[in-house]
């Protein structure tokens, strides 16, 4: 349980990163999507299964669209 | 030199919130309302689930604010996106056979899950805004499938204003009936069953049709626009 744990908070992290990094709005999008994802996971771990359902599909799914929607009225790549 | 000073203010930041955080016992009960909550919530409001019987019963002025919150933001995106926007004639490319099809095997299932989950609020995990916002992916996946298909403008600002309709006027019969705003005026019935806990079933699938009727008309909104 621990490992599965820590290794989610890592993904989490990880994902975290790549999204300040990445020049790729839309690669950076699917990293913050990651990161919601893998908070909805916790939160249901945390036995949180109402947050767990709200983030997964609002943060997950609803805040990716907006941002690519967006990114498409926009410019892609960031200077 | 901006950098350094940025950092050593990040780090002084950390360390304030660590120390002071260490100090407060995690996971232990401390206050006394939360554990009313959890005794006497299934008693006293009919909800088996006691996150319903907070956001729902005992907080639910603070969700009429909430739905508000989402009311006005909706509000405001239509106005900035409209104002600007003329009718113009686009050419809508088709999607992929795959994904066509695929959004119209699972747009009906979406949909039922969704309702399920609102109408189940007071049951099971879930509530208005979750089972809201996964209808509203599932519009979502109909805007990405089935291109050439749109909601109809009209119905879903009639479901957006009576669910927030239906809301205060269950919450002024409260106050009529029960003594103060949105009290829990029908009867609880017995728990675990569907119709069961008053008007907390009632105030969440208000809530659901306004939250996905709203958040299908965001990006209904952004994917007109562009």
């Amino acid at each position: 349980m621990i490992f599965i744990v820590s290794f989610l908070v890592v993904l989490m992290l990880v994902g975290a990163v790549a999204a300040s990094i990445f020049r790729d709005l839309i690669s950076a999008v699917i990293s913050a999507t990651l990161v919601s994802l893998v908070a909805a996971i916790l939160f249901y771990l945390l036995a949180a299964p109402d947050v767990a359902m709200a983030e997964a599909a609002i943060g997950a799914a609803l805040t990716a669209a907006i941002f690519i929607i967006a990114i498409r009225r926009t410019k892609r790549y960031e200077e | 030199m901006r950098r350094t000073v940025a950092i050593l203010l990040l780090i002084i930041a950390g360390l304030g919130i660590s120390l002071s955080l260490t100090s407060i016992p995690f996971g232990v009960p401390k206050t006394k309302v939360g554990r009313h909550y959890i005794n006497e919530g299934v008693k006293e409001t009919g909800a088996t689930n006691i996150v319903t019987s907070v956001v729902v019963n005992y907080r639910g002025f603070d969700t009429l604010g909430e739905v508000t919150v989402l009311f006005i933001a909706a509000i405001g995106l239509g106005a900035v996106l409209t104002a600007s926007g003329k009718e113009k004639e686009r050419k809508i490319e088709p999607a992929s056979l795959i994904l066509g099809t695929g959004c119209r095997f699972l747009f009906p299932l979406i949909l039922v899950f969704g309702t399920y989950v609102f109408i189940h609020g007071h049951l099971t995990p879930g509530g208005g805004f979750q089972g809201g916002a996964i209808i509203a992916s599932g519009f979502l996946l109909i805007y990405l499938g089935c291109r050439e298909r749109r909601i109809s403008r009209v119905a879903s600002n009639l479901a957006e204003s009576l669910g927030g309709l239906t809301f205060v006027v269950i919450g002024l019969l409260g106050l009529v009936f029960g003594g103060h705003f949105l009290s829990n005026f029908l009867p609880r019935g017995t728990a675990n069953a569907l119709f069961s806990a008053g008007i907390i079933p009632i105030i969440y699938i208000a809530v659901g049709f306004k939250v996905g009727s709203e958040l299908a008309g965001i990006i209904d909104n952004l994917i007109e626009e562009s």
